[in-house]
C-alpha cells in the first residue's frame, strides 16, 4: 500500500511544528480534519492545508514530499513499528524523543536532530546541524537509545550527553564531538576537531582519522577488541565502513581522566 | 513383547518417560575453534543428570564464524535444570569458572526464551568497577577486563520454561563392542538434530537405574534386569543372546525435538542390523505414571 503522503505546495511562511503529523496522531482522522490541524508557531496561522496536498494512503508509513528547513520536530515522539519518509531538508528536532520507528531525511537537518531519541533509526543523507543527538537546555541527558546515521557532515558537539544508542557520522564532524558523553557508542569517519570526548563519562568514541587527542586521554595500547567484532557485524547493513573500522585492531585511549574517567576513543593502529 | 521386528532388531512395544525442565542456551565464541570447543567441554562438564549435578548440560552444534555474533567460530551450548532458578544458578557459577576463566572467549544468549535469567548481570563486578556495559539492537552486554583483552557476556539469557528431559532408548547387543557400534552410531545420529543434547559421557550411559535399593536410604540403583552378568540370578529383562546394555539420554528444547531425535537414532540403530550392531532396543519408564511425555518406539520406527 502507498504511503500517507504530504506534498508541499509551496515553502511554509514561517516555522512550522510537525510534531502532530506523526502516523499514530493521524489515526482516525479525516482528510479534512488533518487540514485543519494548526501547525504556526507564531501568532499567524498556519494549517496543514495551507502547506501541504495531502494524499491518503497506509498510515504506517508517511511520506513528505518536499522538506524545508522550517520542518520542526518532524517525527517527535515517533513510536515503534512506524517510518517517516522525508525527500528533502528538515529544521529543528528532528525525532525528538522519538521511541522507535524510522525516519529517513534525503537532505539536510537542523539543530538539536535525534535530541532525547529513545529507540529509532534516524537515516540522514546530508548534512546536520549542531547539538545532534544533545539535551535541550535543562535536560540532564541526550539520546539514550536508537541508532543514527548521519551520511553527510555534523555540525557541533554531536553526541553531547549521548546516554546510550549508537551515532555514525560518515562526513566531518564539527567542533567537541561527544562532550560531556555519559555512555554509548559514536562511529566517526571524516575529520574531528576541538576538544574531542571532551569530560566523557563511560562512552565509546571510535574515530576513523586520528585527531590531536587532549592530555587527559592516557594510552592504553592496541587491541582486538570482541565488542567491536560484535558493533561491526550489527552495523554493517548500516555502513560499511563504519563496519571497516571495527573490525580492525583498536588503539584505546583511555579517558576523559579529568571527569569519571571510564569511557575510551578507539582509532585504528 | 516382542512382537516388533525391523530389518532383524528386535523393537520392544514400550516407551521413554520424559520430564518437564526448564533450559537455557549459551552461545560461547573464541579466537580459535580449539578455545571455543575447550570452553565449551568445560562448561558442560559434570553435568550428566540432575540427580547429581546441577543440570544436564551438552553441546548442541558447532558454529561457523558467519553464524556466530561476533564473528568467531564458535559453539552451542543447552542446560537443563529443574528450574529457573535451578538454571541460573547452575549457569552463573558455570560461566563463571568455566568461561570467564577460559582464554579469549566471549559469551551471547543462544535463543530470547520466556523469561531471562541474568549471566553477565551477576559477573559484571568481577571488573571491579572497570566494566563497561554496551548496548545494541535491544541486547546488552558487558565488557570485563581480564588478563588477555576483555571478556564479552550478554547480561540476560533466556530460559524456556517447557522443555523435556530424559528421552532415551535403551540399546542391546551380543557383546560390548557390537553394542557400543549400535549405540555410537545413534548418537552421532541424534548430533544431527538441532535442539536435542546427550548429556551422559559421549552421549551413552551404562550404570541405568532403578528406583529403590536393598538399602535403607537409597532412593536408586542397579537396573539389575538389565545387567548381563546377573541374568541367572535375578529377574531378568533379558534373553540369553543379550550381552550388554547401553543407553541414549536426550534432553531436548521440546516434545516434537526429542521425538525427532529418538527416530532418528532409532533408524541409524536399526539400519546397522543385528550382526554388527544391536539385537533388541528398549525404552526406559516408571510405568508412566511420573513423566508427563511418553515416546512409544512402535510410533518412532522407520
Amino acid at each position: 500500500m502507498k504511503p500517507f503522503t504530504f506534498t508541499l505546495r509551496q515553502e511554509p511562511p514561517q516555522r512550522v511544528d510537525l510534531s502532530a503529523l506523526t502516523p499514530d496522531r493521524l489515526a482516525g482522522k479525516s482528510l479534512a480534519d488533518i487540514e485543519k490541524i494548526e501547525i504556526g508557531t507564531t501568532r499567524a496561522s498556519t494549517k496543514v492545508g495551507d502547506v501541504f496536498q495531502l494524499a491518503e494512503g497506509d498510515l504506517k508509513n508517511v511520506r513528505y514530499e518536499g522538506g524545508s528547513a522550517r520542518f520542526d520536530l518532524v517525527g517527535a515522539k515517533l513510536l515503534p513499528e512506524f517510518s517517516i519518509h522525508v525527500e528533502g531538508d528538515v529544521g529543528l528536532q528532528l525525532g525528538r524523543l522519538a521511541t522507535g520507528g524510522k525516519i529517513t531525511v534525503s537532505g539536510n537537518a537542523g539543530a538539536y536532530a535525534a535530541s532525547g531519541n529513545e529507540g529509532a533509526h534516524i537515516e540522514i543523507k546530508g548534512d546536520v546541524g549542531e547539538m545532534l543527538a544533545a539535551p535541550l537546555a535543562g535536560e540532564l541527558a541526550g539520546m539514550s537509545g536508537g541508532r543514527v546515521v548521519v551520511r553527510g557532515k555534523a555540525g557541533a558537539r554531536a553526541g553531547d550527553r549521548l546516554r546510550r544508542g549508537i551515532l555514525i557520522i560518515e562526513g566531518d564532524a564539527g567542533d567537541d564531538l561527544g562532550s560531556r558523553l555519559i555512555a554509548g557508542t559514536i562511529v566517526a569517519l571524516g575529520a574531528t576537531s576541538g576538544r574531542v570526548g571532551y569530560l566523557n563519562k563511560r562512552g565509546s568514541l571510535v574515530l576513523a582519522k586520528r585527531p590531536e587527542i587532549g592530555p587527559t586521554y592516557i594510552d592504553c595500547g592496541g587491541h582486538v577488541l570482541t565488542f567491536a567484532r560484535l558493533f561491526a557485524r550489527a552495523l554493517r547493513a548500516d555502513s560499511e565502513s563504519a563496519a571497516d573500522i571495527l573490525s580492525a585492531k583498536l588503539q584505546r585511549y583511555g579517558g576523559d581522566t579529568a571527569v569519571y574517567g571510564k569511557g575510551e576513543i578507539l582509532t585504528p593502529v | 513383547m516382542q512382537g516388533i521386528v525391523r530389518n532383524g532388531v528386535r523393537i520392544n512395544d514400550s516407551f521413554a518417560e520424559a520430564f518437564p525442565m526448564a533450559a537455557t542456551g549459551l552461545i560461547v565464541t573464541a579466537p580459535t575453534r580449539k578455545w571455543a570447543n575447550q570452553a565449551a567441554a568445560t562448561a558442560t562438564g559434570y553435568a550428566t543428570s540432575v540427580i547429581g549435578c546441577d543440570c544436564e548440560a551438552g553441546v548442541d552444534v558447532e558454529l561457523s564464524e558467519e553464524e556466530t555474533p561476533d564473528g568467531r567460530p564458535g559453539v552451542r551450548m543447552l542446560f537443563f535444570a529443574f528450574s529457573t532458578k535451578g538454571a541460573e544458578k547452575a549457569l552463573v557459577n558455570r560461566v563463571g569458572q568455566c568461561i570467564l576463566t577460559c582464554p579469549g572467549t566471549a559469551l551471547y544468549s543462544a535463543f530470547d526464551g520466556d523469561v531471562k535469567v541474568k549471566v553477565g548481570d551477576s559477573m559484571r563486578q568481577f571488573g571491579d568497577k572497570w566494566q563497561m556495559s554496551k548496548a545494541i539492537d535491544g541486547r546488552r552486554f558487558w565488557r570485563v577486563p581480564v588478563m588477555d583483552g576483555e571478556f564479552l557476556v550478554e547480561s540476560q539469557v533466556g530460559v524456556i520454561k517447557k522443555t523435556v528431559g530424559g528421552g532415551n532408548l535403551l540399546v542391546m547387543g551380543a557383546d560390548w563392542e557390537s553394542t557400543m557400534r549400535a549405540t555410537e552410531a545413534g548418537v552421532e545420529a541424534i548430533k544431527g538434530v538441532r535442539d536435542a543434547i546427550m548429556p551422559f559421557p559421549g552421549g551413552i550411559v551404562r550404570s541405568g537405574s532403578k528406583v529403590g535399593s536393598q538399602y535403607k536410604g537409597m532412593s536408586a540403583s542397579t537396573n539389575d534386569a538389565y545387567c548381563p552378568t546377573l541374568k541367572g540370578v535375578t529377574k531378568t529383562a533379558l534373553e540369553p543372546d543379550i550381552g550388554c546394555t547401553l543407553e541414549i539420554v536426550i534432553d531436548g528444547l521440546s516434545d516434537e525435538v526429542v521425538r525427532e531425535a529418538m527416530r532418528a537414532g532409532l533408524k541409524a540403530i536399526i539400519d546397522l542390523g543385528p550382526e554388527k550392531g544391536a539385537k533388541r532396543v528398549g525404552a526406559g519408564n516408571y510405568g508412566g505414571k511420573l513423566g508427563p511425555f511418553h515416546y512409544h518406539l512402535k510410533d518412532l520406527l522407520p
